[in-house]
């Protein structure tokens, strides 16, 4: 039992260190964790954003899997990016919980 | 016309019209009688019996009516007495009371008897008195009022609206279909009473005719009524239905509610994917039971299920965790893909325009510089690509530094994230040479500078390596300078290749989960055996410094020492070698075969020299000197004439044999800080790259510029030649070149 449970908290603590990562990146603004019903889990910037965010973009992610998949079952929606003026937001679409950041654009 | 009884005409005679209708009658008929029997008006005071005589012909009205023509005050008074005594009896008494004086009215007209005989006939008609007669209508055609011509002369002097229906028509039909009993009843009854009816009359032949009629139509009747509605066949004669109320009891209602079903609302959507993927985790489940089966037959069921279940929640648990560690990571690539965005564009499509003009010259563009904090004191002492994943390669980090002997580090970057490394392991002792399996890309071998050798397992998530050699596993007791893994044995078990300063030769195996070892050969110096204390014969051990095995020939390959020879082995011969080169004055710091020409081999060294051999000559056919000692040397994969050697002085050179065989097509600073020396470099298998790992932990990445990967021209008309043979031919023809009679060694 206590080898999986390291592996589990070894996983978690990656995670935390890759957001921070993200995070101390140059240009980034904000990250949010998102689980499979579109409720926000972990977020860096306030609430009233993330819950925007996270809001807009759950539609957007399930309309362009639906659309990727249905054209091909097969294939399956690894990133999306939505590059506007004034800045980036970056999608990475997991089984059930995904990331989002965006970044301000150079 | 009022027609007195039995036959006799009435006459009228001149009197007022009176309302009352009774008296005027009796008015009437009195004086009709009394005009008749006018010889007898006198005998008004007659005795009764006369009256009484009259009264039995005619209802005993002549003796009053004599006493009426001539006193209509008496006739008034005896009407007044007849309404208020408003009896037969009464007129009697009438009589009887009456005066026999005769009064007359006042204003009654004197006539004289002629005129009292004249006969004055009187009509009726059907006319209505209260009809208008002249009515008249405007006539828009005349433009005049005109008479109407008919006046309706109709006077209702009693309307009563009845409720009979008649039975057969609609409205009756459909009542009697409502009411349903009654037609019934309605055929029984008529028949009854037609029964009755000829009972009643008793005569002979009426009697079967109505009762036949009867009969007939109350058969007739009742056939539609069967028709309509089902009937109880009732008796005919005297049927007669009763019913009786019986007494209901209260009802009373007993209901039992229990908890409802739980619920839940189930909604899914079922898209042609959603489908697919429920058809891909069937497929899924039955290979895992499969592969169960096949594993585990004899673990009892119950140990299984519970092992089922604990994992299950460990996924769903891990699950959850490691997916968003999937996109997080997705995300830092996304991130560093803009960070250094302009880098990847480089990489993917910049190709230096000025090589047009430069014909003999190339360059190497700096792109993308992998660092990891912790490993910044360390150096950099192995570079390897993985051979599956084209964008990852591994770093090993140590020191070559024999003072300043600390810890190590292994690290995988990704060019997708140049920000970070994707894998870390970190060692006590310092790596000093690495290698990644090309069948099992998951699999990497380390060669610590303790002497120990390590595979590191990535599929498994330990900073530990999986299995580790130690001292009495048979380690180096020198540092071990490369590692090579080799094809699986016959066994199917792993197998690599170790060499070490301790002059061994080990072949190291992986049998269940341990390292066996078994030497290969022992380096010895050649000639020089020294006699150590009490007459043994020492022999000094050289120390190799890298080994290189030959691509296709299995058995042989080449060593290099820190004395600087070149010694050609054979994996079946343990104690002689096949052949030894001279190589270098120094030791050889990498040899390596050519990727393409069999025979051909290059080895660099710290004597600033690049030497370039065909196993077959014991000279060397090209040799370069770079000014300063050359830490690694490596063929590109693409070229059989182009390979690449790094310096200690922060130079990397590109050497295209087909191009200039005695310079450097490319020589350029890559490192920042003078005192940086490059320790490794490695051509990338597929992408014109090569990463360079400098002694201050840092790996750069540069790309080639076009000329430095130049493919043979074809010529015109001819097909484009490709694949390796193109290659050994190119070389093959330097060679010859080289291969004059006159074995001079060309600079």
């Amino acid at each position: 039992m206590l080898p999986n449970l390291f592996v589990v908290c070894f996983l978690q603590a990656e995670v935390e260190e890759t957001l921070k990562r993200i995070q101390s990146q140059k240009g980034v603004q904000g990250i949010i964790v998102v689980n499979s019903e579109g409720i926000p889990i972990k977020s860096t910037v306030d609430n009233s954003t993330t819950v925007q965010y996270a809001g807009l973009m759950h539609s957007f992610i399930m309309k362009a899997r639906s659309t990727v998949r249905d054209i091909d079952p097969q294939n399956d929606l690894t990133f999306l990016r939505i590059r506007s003026k004034k800045n980036e937001i970056m999608i990475a679409p997991g089984k059930s919980p995904s990331a989002s950041g965006f970044q301000a654009s150079c | 016309m009022w027609i007195g009884r039995e036959g006799l005409p009435a006459r009228c005679h001149r009197y007022q019209y009176q309302l009352p209708a009774t008296g005027c009658e009796r008015g009437k008929a009195r004086a009709s009688r009394g005009r008749r029997l006018g010889a007898r008006g006198t005998a008004a005071a007659m005795p009764p019996k006369v009256p009484y005589k009259s009264r039995q012909g005619q209802g005993g009205q002549i003796g009053p009516v004599v006493k009426a023509v001539q006193s209509r005050t008496a006739k008034s008074t005896s009407k007044k007495r007849d309404e208020d005594a408003s009896t037969e009896v009464g007129e009697g008494a009438d009589e009887w009371t009456l005066s026999k004086t005769l009064l007359k009215p006042p204003d009654q007209l004197e006539l004289t008897e002629a005129e009292l005989k004249e006969e004055v006939t009187r009509i009726l008609t059907a006319n209505n008195p209260h009809a208008p007669q002249n009515i008249v209508r405007y006539s828009f055609k005349e433009r005049a009022y005109k008479p109407i011509s008919y006046v309706d002369q109709m006077a209702i002097h009693f309307s009563l609206d009845g409720n009979l229906l008649l039975r057969d028509s609609d409205e009756g039909r459909r009542q009697s279909a409502k009411i349903g009993l009654e037609p019934e009843l309605a055929p029984v009854e008529s028949t009854v009473i037609a029964v009755e009816e000829a009972e009643v009359k008793e005569e002979g032949s009426k009697e079967d005719i109505p009762a036949a009629s009867a009969e007939e139509a109350g058969e007739g009747e009742e056939p539609p009524p069967h028709l309509m509605k089902e009937q109880k066949l009732t008796n005919q004669f005297n049927f007669c239905e009763r019913a009786s109320q019986t007494l209901n009891n209260p009802v009373r209602e007993r209901a039992c509610q229990m908890e409802p079903p739980p619920r839940a609302t189930f909604s899914a959507t079922a898209n042609q994917w959603e489908i697919y993927d429920a058809y891909v985790e069937e497929l899924q489940k039955l290979e895992k039971s499969k592969e169960k089966e096949k594993q585990k037959p004899l673990v009892a069921k119950k140990e299984d299920k519970l092992r089922g279940r604990k994992l299950t929640s460990l996924e769903s648990q891990s699950d959850d965790v490691t997916k968003v560690t999937k996109a997080a990571k997705i995300v830092e690539r996304m991130v560093n893909q803009n960070t250094f965005d302009d880098l990847a564009q480089d990489f993917k499509y910049f190709e230096d325009p000025a090589d047009e003009y430069r014909d003999q010259e190339g360059t190497l563009l700096p792109l993308w510089k992998f660092q990891y904090d912790k490993a910044k004191r360390l150096a950099v002492t192995a570079i390897c690509w993985n051979p599956k994943y084209k964008d990852l390669f591994a770093v090993g980090h140590g020191s070559y530094d024999f003072m300043k002997q600390s810890r190590g580090m292994l690290l995988l970057y990704t060019m997708k994230n140049p920000s970070f490394p994707e894998y870390i392991f970190s060692s006590e002792s310092g790596i000093m040479c690495l290698d990644i399996h090309n069948d099992h890309p998951y699999l990497l071998v380390v060669g610590f500078y303790d002497g120990n050798v390590a595979i590191y397992n990535l599929k498994k998530l330990h900073s530990q390596p999986g299995y580790k050699s130690s001292a009495k596993s048979g380690k180096h007791t020198d540092p071990v300078w490369q590692v090579k893994w080799q094809k699986d044995d016959l066994d199917n078990n792993l197998n690599f290749f170790s060499i070490s300063s301790d002059g061994r030769i080990v072949s190291w195996t992986l049998v269940k989960n341990e390292l066996v070892h078994s030497d290969v050969i022992k380096l010895s110096v050649e000639g020089t055996t020294m006699e150590g204390p009490e007459g043994l014969q020492l022999q000094t051990i050289g120390c190799g410094t890298s080994f290189d095995f030959h691509k296709k020939i299995d058995y042989l390959f080449l060593v290099g020492t820190e004395e600087g020879k070149i010694y050609k082995c054979s994996k079946s011969y343990s104690s002689q070698f096949l052949d030894t080169f001279d190589a270098h004055h120094m030791a050889v710091d990498a040899v390596s075969w050519n990727p393409y020409h069999m025979k051909v081999f290059i080895s660099c060294s710290s004597d600033w020299t690049v030497k370039i051999w065909d196993h077959t000559i014991k000279t060397p056919m090209f040799i370069f000197d770079l000014n300063s000692a050359v830490g690694d040397v490596a063929w590109a994969p693409y070229s059989s004439t182009i390979f690449a050697a790094v310096t200690t002085d922060g130079k990397a050179h590109v050497f295209d044999l087909s191009i200039n065989k005695y310079e450097a097509i490319c020589s350029q600073p890559v490192v920042a800080k003078k005192k940086n020396k490059i320790t490794h470099v490695q051509f990338n298998p597929i992408y014109p790259i090569i990463i360079i790992g400098d002694d201050r932990g840092h790996v750069t990445c540069l790309k080639l510029s076009p000329n430095l990967r130049k493919m043979p021209k074809e010529k015109k008309g001819q097909e484009i030649q490709k694949g390796p043979e193109v290659e050994i031919t190119k070389l093959d023809k330097l060679l010859n070149l080289v291969r004059e009679p006159s074995n001079k060694p060309e600079k």
